[in-house]
């Protein structure tokens, strides 16, 4: 990751990968949504609207992924002063909040002919909602810290204190009684519950969405850089 | 009830959120690059 630390090196890998990232997300993307609307079969107890999973189900792995990012680059930047940890930190926030939103809004439509209803205050539904809150209080903490021209230390500790949420949402279903399903997809003892008709457009899906995300991110990390750059330039144009 | 007036508009939320997402970041980061440049030629 060190070697990464150098803006100029970073720019060098990013400017290329950004379009990768973006047209392969896409089409993969395209393709899984495709798959996943059409190819896959129904649920023989929820019916159509198991289809709802193929991007519920990537938009709340981003959602999470997201924060955990967040974390990850908050302790890169407290811990080594990174350059280009509080950046990226910064980068994911806007993404993260965005599929954060789209898993509540997408599970709640989906909510309706499964449960009978858009809303219910049990443990996962809340925690990802709280989750929510965290990154547009992290997007206006970070914002203000900008513009006060501060080093994000604040921002950063913000989001290592919010990590604690994530294992919350992941084992929420487990500790308490809920109207959501429990984790039917497990990589660690290959004990899925869930078919491989659906399993497979559900992965492609999260990979392509995985792929704009990250593409997302190398955009306004460049943005950011740039910006940084004008605004260095700027300050060294007034002193001249 | 039928299932796909949810299932349209989860899609739909989902594509149009996504593809905002990446319009939006595309175009800051262009703006951005090219005030850089501008500004580099400018010096």
């Amino acid at each position: 990751m060190h070697i990464f630390a150098n803006p100029a090196r970073f720019l060098k890998i990013a400017r290329p990968m950004t379009g990768w990232l973006g047209w392969g997300g896409a089409l993969l993307a395209a393709a899984a949504l495709g798959w996943g609307l059409f190819a896959s079969p129904r649920d023989y107890l929820q019916g159509e609207s198991v289809r709802i999973m193929y991007v519920h189900v990537p938009a709340a792995w981003l959602g999470m992924a997201g924060w955990t990012g967040i974390a990850a680059a908050s302790a890169m930047q407290l811990v080594w002063r990174h350059p280009l940890a509080a950046v990226a930190a910064r980068a994911i926030a806007v993404p993260g909040a965005l599929f954060a939103a789209l898993c509540l809004a997408t599970g709640s439509l989906w909510g309706r002919p499964t449960w009978g209803t858009y809303w219910e205050w049990d443990g996962r539904m809340t925690s990802m909602l709280v989750l929510l809150f965290l990154y547009l209080g992290y997007i206006a903490l970070s914002n203000a810290d900008r513009e006060r021209g501060g080093e994000g230390r604040v921002t950063a500790v913000f989001g290592l204190v919010g990590a604690v949420n994530l294992p919350v949402i992941h084992y929420s279903v487990v500790w308490w009684n809920t109207l959501h399903q429990g984790q039917s997809i497990s990589f660690v003892r290959a004990s899925s519950t869930i078919d491989a008709s659906m399993l497979w457009p559900l992965l492609a899906s999260a990979l392509g969405f995985s792929l704009l995300f990250g593409a997302a991110v190398l955009m306004r990390m460049r943005a950011e850089l740039a910006r940084g750059k004008v605004e260095a330039r700027l300050k060294r144009m007034a002193r001249e | 009830m039928s299932h796909w007036p949810f299932i349209i508009a989860s899609y739909a939320l989902t594509i149009v959120g996504t593809l905002g997402l990446l319009g939006w970041s595309w175009s800051a980061m262009r703006r951005a690059e090219r005030d850089a440049e501008q500004i580099g030629r400018d010096r």
